[in-house]
């Protein structure tokens, strides 16, 4: 049997025990096969002696039985690791940020407790993967969307609490945002519910978030100050129609103009839905290059080309360096004026030209749900995961991938400045891409650059893709740009960059946490946030 | 052979007619009715696992990555082999076993609280049903 550090085996069994007391012995992990499974498969250290594993797994069925497990793991000062369905893949999958803790599994905490039509809210447990939340509005025959992000097998609250991004409308695209109510299992084993939820008979706790008082949803996401029990979600009526259409600005220049009417556009709530930026004619960033060929072959070069050189070459062949599509979701005749008129903002640009995309009814008949972008109808997919997969143009798949996302100013200057500096760090760096540096806009007001690396099973190509990586989080860092989200090998140096005022915020965290979770049991090193006893050197 | 296969093997259940893509199972082992309805009922079982965890990824239609990237796999080399998991006829317990609990390539694999262990021997009688004829 694995022990987690700092246990004796002694201690360890008893605690194993007492866990099977709990949940049944079916879903406690011990043996090395079964461990196996909750390796992360997109690790960067896969199969070095520093990757990051279990020494257990614990999977509970309820809230008692997490209050248990925790009381448990408290007494025999056992670090826990939760995690809801596990498939966070790119950003840590089911392995622990401390090697050798147990994994509170809560898949099996699988209920969706309440959907309201008329509230249009939902009430879920952690195990609830998008999949599962979206077949049961379906089954039922609500009226409702749920903003899914790109793996459809996520859980909707553990891809809220890691900060994840969907595809629908602003209000319903932040997964973290539009959540309403929390329960909270903390490190002592006692609940909390959070906002409305503290009101004994409260009807209002997917209504209203904040109750009275500090909000203090926020600590629990990318954090360890307590394991997330259920959680309320604002859910999207379905709209009566869908449009999109495409503007495109010939210059490279053109992006900044671009950029500061696409923010008034989406400020001034113009255009609701996700808005995609795209170079020369390729699609949605990180879906392949441009479509022509020279052009491709100019970007792909190692450390890619200086901007007047494209844009000479586009100018010629008649290719507008940049487009930006934008979506609109609302009633047909409202969604069509919403266009024309941010189609009259975009006509300031010179050289601006337009194409209107088709005008769907909503919902969508079967054939339309099989050609459109999944997500940006609600609807849960895995289409995604063809990044890296094999297929006829690419013969050598890889093990998974690992996404540099940095935050950016929305602005085009930043946009260029990005991709100077990430370039120039392309070369320096000798990767065999150039990062192109095109920002997406899950959120509005700000702009993320989504950039993948490739995980591999062999250890020198993955030891390199992570130094790189490292570095660019320190590059980024110098520029004043700071991760979104990030795996369990990065944290540390993602969390660090946020060091304003000699880490005024981290040592707030590390105050939470020692208060909330003295034993440090929970989720250690998550985001940076370590116990005292593993805190090193560090003041 | 698995522990199922010999139970289907003694079973002796000629299935006359699998209708594709359809839910029911069609049966002559009348005089074998209880072991056909409950091999029969596992692999309902196994289509039900398989539809939840595996077709989203490897249906036929567009947007499926496992079935590209079997595609690609078995063009030029196999290709008789279908690319659509649940068409295929060559599927062994030992090789649904190794696919679901190891992953392989972009495709992680499945934790027990995911696809227990009791839902794997389902998914690998769906899966292999055609050897059972």
């Amino acid at each position: 049997m694995r022990i987690p550090p700092g246990l004796t085996a002694g201690d360890f069994g008893s605690a194993v025990t007492q866990f099977e007391q709990v949940v049944g012995r079916e879903w406690v992990f011990t043996s090395d096969e079964d461990l196996n499974l909750y390796r992360d498969a997109y690790s960067p250290l896969f199969g070095e002696p520093e990757e990051r594993v279990a020494s257990g797994a614990v999977a509970p069925n309820s809230v008692e039985q997490v209050q248990q497990v925790v009381k448990i793991a408290n007494t025999y000062k056992i670090p826990i690791y939760p995690i809801s369905t596990g498939r966070n893949l790119g950003y840590g999958g089911a392995a622990p940020a401390y090697s050798g803790s147990v994994v509170l599994d809560l898949k099996r905490m699988n209920r969706i407790l309440e959907v309201s039509e008329r509230n249009a809210s939902c009430l879920v447990e952690p195990g609830v993967s998008y999949f599962d939340l979206c077949k049961y509005i379906e089954d039922k025959n609500l009226k409702l969307w749920v903003d899914v992000p790109d793996p459809g097998w996520g859980s909707v609250i553990g891809n809220a609490l890691d900060h994840g991004g969907g595809y629908t409308t602003a209000l319903y695209r932040n997964h973290f945002d539009a959540h309403c109510g929390m329960e909270v299992v903390l490190a002592n084993g006692e609940v909390i519910r959070t906002g409305m939820g503290a009101l004994p008979g409260a009807g209002t706790w997917q209504q209203f978030k904040f109750g009275v008082g500090p909000w203090i949803d926020g600590i629990f996401s990318q954090s360890n100050f307590g394991i997330v029990t259920k959680m309320g979600f604002w859910l999207m009526p379905i709209p009566d129609a869908y449009l999109s259409g495409t503007v495109s600005v010939p210059r490279h220049s053109d992006l900044i103009r671009l950029v500061d009417i696409l923010t008034y556009i989406e400020n001034a709530g113009v255009s609701n839905g996700m808005p995609m930026i795209g170079m020369l004619g390729s699609g949605f960033p990180g879906l392949g290059g441009p479509r022509d060929k020279e052009l491709g072959a100019l970007l792909a070069r190692p450390g890619g080309a200086p901007p007047e050189e494209i844009e000479r070459l586009a100018l010629q062949k008649g290719i507008p360096y940049w487009n930006c599509s934008l979506r609109f979701y609302g009633p047909a005749k409202a969604v069509a004026a919403q266009w024309e008129h941010t189609k009259e903002k975009f006509s300031a640009i010179p050289g601006a030209t337009f194409q209107d995309g088709e005008l769907l009814r909503l919902p969508l008949t079967p054939e339309q749900r099989q050609r459109v972008h999944k997500p940006e109808f609600g609807i849960p997919s895995l289409e995604m995961f063809s990044i890296g997969a094999r297929s006829e143009i690419n013969p050598n798949p890889t093990n998974g991938h690992m996404w540099f996302s940095p935050i950016i100013p929305r602005t085009g200057e930043a946009v260029f400045e990005a991709q100077r500096v990430l370039s120039q760090a392309s070369r320096d760096l000798k990767l065999p891409f150039n990062i192109s540096a095109i920002p997406t806009m899950y959120w509005l007001r700000a702009f993320v650059l989504i950039i993948a690396f490739p995980i591999t099973r062999d250890i020198a190509t993955n030891k390199r893709n992570r130094d790189a990586f490292n570095r660019l989080v320190q590059i980024a860092a110098e520029h004043g740009w700071g991760e979104y989200r990030t795996a369990p090998v990065f944290m540390d140096a993602v969390a660090g960059a946020y060091s304003y005022n000699s880490n005024a915020l981290m040592r707030f965290h590390e105050t939470i946490k020692d208060a909330v979770d003295p034993n440090g049991i929970i989720s250690a090193g998550r985001y940076g946030i370590w116990p005292k006893h593993l805190r090193g050197n560090r003041a | 052979m698995t522990r199922i296969m010999r139970r289907m093997r003694i079973g002796r259940i000629p299935r006359i007619g699998l209708l594709a893509g359809g839910a029911i199972l069609l049966c002559t082992g009348q005089l074998m009715g209880q072991v056909s309805t409950v091999d029969d009922a596992r692999v309902e079982r196994g289509r039900a696992v398989y539809q939840y965890w595996c077709a989203t990824c490897h249906s036929s239609g567009p947007g499926m990555p496992g079935t590209t990237a079997l595609a690609a796999k078995y063009k030029g080399k196999q290709p008789s082999v279908p690319a659509v998991l649940e068409e295929r006829t060559d599927l062994t317990e030992a090789s649904v076993k190794f696919f679901v609990r190891q992953g392989v390539s972009v495709m992680a694999p499945f934790r027990k609280t995911e696809i227990s262990d009791a839902d794997l021997e389902d998914l690998i009688s769906y899966l292999t049903r055609s050897k059972a004829r």
